[in-house]
């Protein structure tokens, strides 16, 4: 049954009212500029631009602002606005082999090439809370030191070259998207990758961990994980050759998992790949674990039941949009469907007590 | 100078620096060399975006990691030079400036723009980058061996 | 690349493409009759119906075939100009574009599948001339019967037989276009 009602119009334009001032808070205190949360809260930034699969700094600010630092709802906005956009084309893929490195590490290798390069990084802050930032306070410059020229190479390239890693090698088929066609199953590895660097943090997060504590057990080092800006190039048509559109943040993080070998591959280290838009780490690295993981039929490993091991439930499961849309579904108006349930409640107690009564009688 | 640009330099390379120059750059440096000539929209600007891709593994199979922001736009000079203009973001003065750079480049203007757009605006770029470049440098680590244990 | 083969797209693409899609939308919804389509001038030999047609409904996405004297540079250029649309063979596009007899036959484009009947073909076909004088139509979208000038009559009847798979048309001719959706019969 269906019935439609009406009436809660002015409810709701008096809750939006009343939203935009909640938003606004006291206004006493200044109002945050979209300039500001852009440069003071990028790493909340850079998730809805990663969440959002739209990279444009400018509206990600925008959208926290709007969703009162709710990423999820931010992200929603993103998506959202995203589907307005004409799509003028599809970049080059981009290479990361020549970014230029913010940060540049390797779990694996103490003295590789390019050295260890730190970054702007919480690892090594004591996590004491500092509370000059609760005064303005006056920053020192960062210390300048001359850079070593070139590119910096991939660490799994050294492996490669004593066959001691999988190849990861070229190839140009044009990959699903899955913001324009469904997801279908089986996934391939390109469709996956898409869905992982748009998944949930938090849900990429903890399938992440869960393979570290040994459901899936694929012992993970960071072979390599990098952070710095890389060129955008795309073809352009009517010109006929490619052009660099811009620039983007992207963080890389590469594991080297140990892999015993199967029937027919000799045991050598093998691969889980992250790359995600944005200074956006931990995402990266649980990126890179679950897609190690998701690929255990193409290495000819078992199916051990594993949460990160079964492609349709992280699939499914990992867009915090579509989660979060049916979640919050359930506390709209479902007045009529929960009269019907009320109904037969009642009329199994009738039947519950009326052969109680039978029973008593005989 | 630094970041001095060959005279022969390919399109391809003044329509990047154009499209990554920061917002407002171009015009500055289009106004304070010449006034912008006369054209026609052939394409007024207009947002979009593009999908980026990564590889798999840096190296591997193509897949579509999200989409960027793009503003494009193409006109006609007075003198029937097309120029063209795709840029990151939402930015549709600096699209039409690019744009104007792009077909003025293609003009006997061509010398003056270089030097007075194209190579302050890459200088700036370079410059930008190798500071950032210097303060990733700082934060290399220099291991050094306290002490080979063998017990 | 020249400027005459990059104008001649919509002045106000919003609303001149808002007003093609809507002349295609009833052209489909209601086959047999003929709608005025304007504001597109493409390098020849396209209508000015085909291109409107095509810069309405085609992007980066939908892969054109373009059959016969449609295939020619000037044609190419100005559509990678405003749609961004790659070219494509019959068997693998989202829209073709030519004379019947350039087009045929019809056994090379894609009908779509039992899951997605939406993954197939829609060919814009330039016309001598329409009118609504010819075949017998009927189906989806007719009261009683509707009559289009139809090239010829055994294709689409075919075509109809592959219901809910097959190809759709769009007829085109100078500034004006008809359609034929699959769903039709023909007679």
């Amino acid at each position: 049954m269906y019935v439609a009602v009406k009436g809660g119009e002015r409810a709701i334009e008096n809750a939006h009212a009343w939203l935009a001032e909640e938003r606004r808070g006291n206004t006493d205190i200044a109002e945050l500029s979209i300039a500001q949360i852009r440069e003071q809260l990028k790493l909340a930034v850079n998730r809805v631009m990663a969440e959002g699969s739209l990279y444009d700094p400018d509206l990600a600010a925008l959208a926290i602002k709007q969703a009162r630092g709710d990423l999820i709802e931010a992200i929603f906005l993103i998506r959202a606005y995203r589907t307005t956009l004409p799509r003028f084309g599809t970049s080059r893929p981009v290479d990361t082999a020549a970014m230029a490195c913010d940060r540049r590490i390797s779990a694996t290798f103490k003295d590789l090439p390019g050295g260890q390069i730190l970054g702007p990084t919480f690892d090594y802050t004591h996590r004491l809370l500092d509370f000059k930032l609760a005064a303005d306070g006056e920053i020192p410059d960062a210390p300048l030191r001359e850079p070593e020229p070139g590119d910096v190479p991939h660490v799994t390239e050294f492996l490669n070259r004593e066959g001691l890693i999988e190849d990861a090698p070229n190839d140009e088929t044009p990959p699903p998207d899955l913001t324009r066609e469904p997801l279908e199953m089986p996934a391939d590895r390109a469709l996956r990758l898409q869905a992982l660097t748009r998944a949930d943090e938090g849900f990429a997060l903890g399938l992440a961990y869960s393979t570290q504590r040994g459901y899936a057990r694929n012992h993970a080092f960071v072979g390599e994980l990098r952070i710095g800006t890389v060129p955008v190039e795309m073809e352009i048509p009517e010109l006929g050759f490619a052009i660099e559109i811009g620039e983007v943040t992207l963080t890389e993080c590469e594991t080297v998992n140990q892999f015993t070998g199967s029937k027919t591959e000799p045991a050598q280290f093998t691969r889980g790949y992250g790359l995600v838009f944005g200074q956006t780490e931990r995402k990266a690295i649980s990126m890179a674990l679950v897609d190690r993981a998701l690929r255990w039929e193409e290495l000819g490993e078992d199916f051990e039941g594993a949460p990160a091991q079964d492609a349709e439930f992280v699939l499914y499961h990992a867009d915090n949009i579509q989660a979060t849309g049916f979640l919050e579904h359930i506390k709209l108006p479902h007045y009529v469907d929960f009269q019907s349930e009320l109904e037969l409640v009642r009329k199994l107690r009738r039947e519950a007590e009326a052969s109680q009564l039978q029973e008593a009688a005989e | 100078m630094e970041g001095a640009l060959d005279r022969n330099i390919p399109r391809k390379t003044w329509m990047g620096l154009l499209a990554k120059a920061p917002e407002g750059r171009v015009a500055a440096l289009l106004d304070a060399t010449t006034a912008r000539p006369g054209f026609t929209w052939l394409r007024a600007p207009e947002i979009g975006s593009a999908m980026i891709r990564g590889r798999a593994g840096g190296t591997g199979a193509p897949f579509n990691l999200g989409e960027v922001t793009v503003t494009r736009c193409a006109l006609t000079l007075e003198s029937g030079e097309i120029g063209h203009a795709y840029i990151q973001g939402r930015r549709k003065a600096d699209a039409e400036a690019a744009a104007v750079v792009d077909a003025l480049m293609q003009t006997e203007a061509a010398d003056k723009l270089r030097q007075s757009v194209l190579e302050p605006l890459a200088s700036e770029m370079t410059e930008a980058k190798s500071e950032r470049a210097a303060k990733a440098a700082a934060t290399k680590v220099d291991f050094f061996t306290m002490v080979r244990g063998e017990d | 690349m020249q400027a005459e083969t990059l104008s001649g797209g919509f002045a106000t693409p919003a609303v001149e493409a808002a007003r093609a899609f809507r002349s295609v939308m009833e052209a489909m919804a209601r086959p047999g009759t003929i709608h005025d389509i304007r504001g597109a001038e493409p390098p020849a030999p396209l209508s000015p119906a085909a291109g409107a047609v095509l810069l309405t409904l085609c992007d980066a996405e939908t892969p054109i075939y373009l059959a016969g004297a449609a295939d020619c540079d000037a044609v190419r250029s100005w559509l990678a100009f405003h749609t961004g649309a790659p070219a494509a063979g019959p068997s693998h596009c989202m829209f073709a574009v030519g004379s019947w007899d350039a087009l045929s036959p019809l056994s090379d484009y894609p009908v779509g599948t039992s899951e997605y009947p939406d993954r197939s073909a829609t060919l814009v076909v330039e016309c001598p001339g329409l009118a609504s004088s010819g075949a017998a139509l009927k189906g989806p979208g007719i009261k009683e019967s509707a009559f289009l000038s139809l090239p010829e009559v055994q294709a689409f009847r075919k075509n109809r037989a592959l219901f809910p798979l097959g190809v759709d048309f769009i007829f085109t001719n100078s500034s004006r276009v008809a359609a034929l959706p699959r769903s039709t019969e023909v007679s």
